[in-house]
């Protein structure tokens, strides 16, 4: 009885300090507090945290620009953690004079943005430990994503489609954190001259010429069939279609720039190149 | 005057000033009601030891003067304002569709918070920290300005405003604004596109003290002052030739009204957003309860304007707590299909 009490209390004490009802604001920062192991101390989340699934059994406070300050005070937390554009600046106002921590933390999509991030969630967490080991191991696998893409001598061309809906192809242009993340794998963007995520001209898709296509994987009827996709008259004609290239991947995972970003990388590596290279 | 008073109507009316009293009281209670509603669950008990300064702790203390008390007091200055702006609007345009955008101000707001959400990360940072949070409300209000005056100068010739010009060079500006608006979402990325959709929608939700205090001088003494215009727009329902026969400065009256609705309504938009059908609907309801006279709908617009945004963010902060809707959803999806019922059930046609 008495070890019972003992081990609940080693357990419980490290989690007091950092706070006992937390939320988390924005996709990435609930997503690594989860990987950090701080899952039971979450109360709520914001609408961009949907990963991992079981985090949407939380309440759902609302999209973190559009914030109710009073809905979230009303789950009574005891620290927040958000991404930087939490707002609207009111909101934000309202919640750091009402008591309970409130924590920014620095959004930026490098490699050392990533570890970044991580330190800031788990110092806020008061977690140092969690948090220099997954730092360190997301970093050791950026690395190796790195040198890897760095040892590719044939670049294959990657076109990223954010959506295709009405047969209009909206791409990743430059800029944008599918070009990271094909860049991270070893590819090159095939759509470029244009910044951020636009809709592209057909012949522009042909001139593109991609080897694969890359989309975010969507859940029920927002999907369009595989065969679908290839038989778009402008991209049944790129290589990728011929050789039947379409890789789909979850978009947290994909776009997210966090915990799961060398995972994301190796997948689409493996993808471009095959096993071998690694 | 006579002619227009509802008694030589012959039908049966309520009493203007019981019709007031009632909306002064139905508003006060809603009030009430909102102030002692929210996603924190603090009652009315509780608030009533807070009025009385006692037995609230830190958490409570913000819930009630900061977050409740200015959204309260927003939400009834944003649909007086707006309400009020609709009123003096249609009895200027002798139009039961004229609103506040039909002076530009709509499209000249909307355009303006676009232009703030999208290039406002290209100001230099000394002017981006000065107005911080202010830019997206202060550009709204400028653009709804600066459209309001230049329509007003298009349609001005010797002295002389044209409100068919008027409503006609509404619509093309409109137009222009909203292509720009479009070359600017094109432009934007995601996160400014869900910020511009949002700012579209509405919300009550960046109420503070500081930005109350920023907008109530310029929509008070539009609420208050008002009245003064019943008598012109009542004359000018009978057209403008008529209008000065009966001694009414016509051209006073029309440019206190356009001037009074870009400040007022101007400032409403730039506070919250988007927020629709308050200031189509609301005049028309009092129209149909009490008669045409502007001296009564003025100020009953006022109140009912009011009391009905103060309700409608009730709704918006409690039907998906801890989130909100935008407000704009929530008074148009209550307020739509109540008018459409009011429209029905009327036999015969609209009398305006």
């Amino acid at each position: 009885m008495k070890a019972l009490t003992l081990s609940a209390l080693l357990l419980a004490s490290p989690a007091l300090a950092g706070g006992e009802r937390v939320i988390t604001l924005g996709g990435s920062v609930t997503e690594i507090a989860v990987a950090l192991g701080a899952q039971d101390r979450l109360v709520a989340r914001d609408t961009t945290s949907n990963f991992p699934p079981e985090i949407e059994a939380l309440p759902d406070v609302g999209y973190i620009r559009a914030l109710s300050a009073e809905g979230v005070l009303s789950l009574d937390p005891d620290l927040i953690v958000a991404e930087g554009d939490a707002g609207p600046q009111q909101a934000v106002d309202v919640l750091k004079a009402a008591g309970a921590p409130f924590v920014l933390v620095p959004e930026d999509p490098t490699p050392q943005g990533i570890a970044d991030k991580i330190t800031a969630v788990a110092a806020a967490l008061d977690m140092p430990e969690a948090g220099a080991a997954l730092a360190a191991q997301v970093q050791d696998g950026l690395a190796a994503a790195e040198a890897r893409a760095a040892a590719v001598t044939d670049r294959k061309r990657v076109l990223f489609i954010l959506s295709l809906q009405g047969g209009r192809i909206m791409a990743g242009g430059e800029g944008t954190e599918a070009e990271g993340i094909i860049r991270l794998a070893g590819g090159e963007n095939a759509a470029t001259g244009f910044q951020g995520y636009k809709q592209i001209a057909d012949e522009a898709v042909l001139t593109a010429a991609p080897d694969l296509i890359l989309m975010m994987a969507r859940e029920g009827d927002l999907s369009i069939a595989d065969a679908d996709i290839l038989a778009h008259p402008a991209l049944a004609e790129t290589p990728a279609a011929r050789n039947g290239a379409l890789v789909r991947m979850e978009g947290m995972l994909l776009l997210g720039f966090g915990p799961r970003t060398p995972e994301a990388a190796r997948a689409l590596y493996d993808a471009l190149y095959g096993q071998a290279g690694g | 005057m006579v002619a227009l008073s509802p008694v030589a109507h012959g039908l049966a009316r309520p009493d203007p000033r019981r019709v007031t009293l009632l909306l002064a009281l139905g508003t006060l209670l809603l009030a009430l009601l909102s102030l002692g509603t929210g996603a924190a669950g603090l009652g009315p008990t509780e608030l009533l030891s807070a009025l009385t300064g006692e037995g609230l702790d830190r958490r409570a203390q913000v819930i009630l003067w900061d977050i409740r008390l200015p959204r309260l007091a927003l939400g009834l200055m944003v649909g007086a304002a707006l309400a009020v702006s609709g009123a003096l609007m249609q009895g200027l345009f002798r139009n039961p569709l004229a609103d506040p955008g039909i002076v530009g101000v709509g499209a000249g707001a909307g355009l303006g918070a676009v232009l703030a959400i999208v290039l406002g990360g290209l100001l230099p940072a000394g002017v981006a920290a000065f107005v911080g949070a202010h830019l997206v409300p202060l550009a709204a209000f400028l653009g709804g300005w600066v459209a309001t005056l230049l329509l007003y100068r298009v349609a001005t010739r010797g002295g002389r405003t044209s409100v068919a010009t008027m409503l006609l060079a509404g619509i093309a500006l409109g137009a222009l604004a909203g292509a720009l608006t479009g070359i600017l979402v094109y432009l934007a990325d995601d996160r400014q596109l869900r910020d511009l959709t949002f700012w579209g929608m509405g919300s009550l939700a960046g109420a503070s003290w500081p930005r109350i205090g920023a907008s109530l001088p310029l929509i008070l003494p539009v609420l208050v002052l008002s009245p003064l215009l019943a008598r012109g727009l009542n004359a000018l329902a009978l057209g403008e030739a008529q209008a000065a026969h009966m001694g009414i400065a016509v051209e006073r009256v029309k440019r206190f009204a356009i001037l009074g609705v870009a400040a007022a309504a101007g400032a409403a938009v730039a506070v919250a957003g988007g927020i629709g059908f308050v200031g189509i609907v609301v005049p028309h309801l009092l129209r149909l309860l009490g008669g045409p006279d502007h001296r009564h709908i003025l100020p009953q617009a006022a109140l009912l304007g009011g009391g009905l945004l103060v309700g409608a963010d009730m709704i918006a902060r409690s039907l998906v707590a801890p989130a909100e809707l935008p407000i704009g959803i929530v008074t148009a999806c209550l307020g739509a299909p109540v008018f459409l019922w009011i429209l029905l059930r009327r036999k015969g046609g609209m009398g305006l």
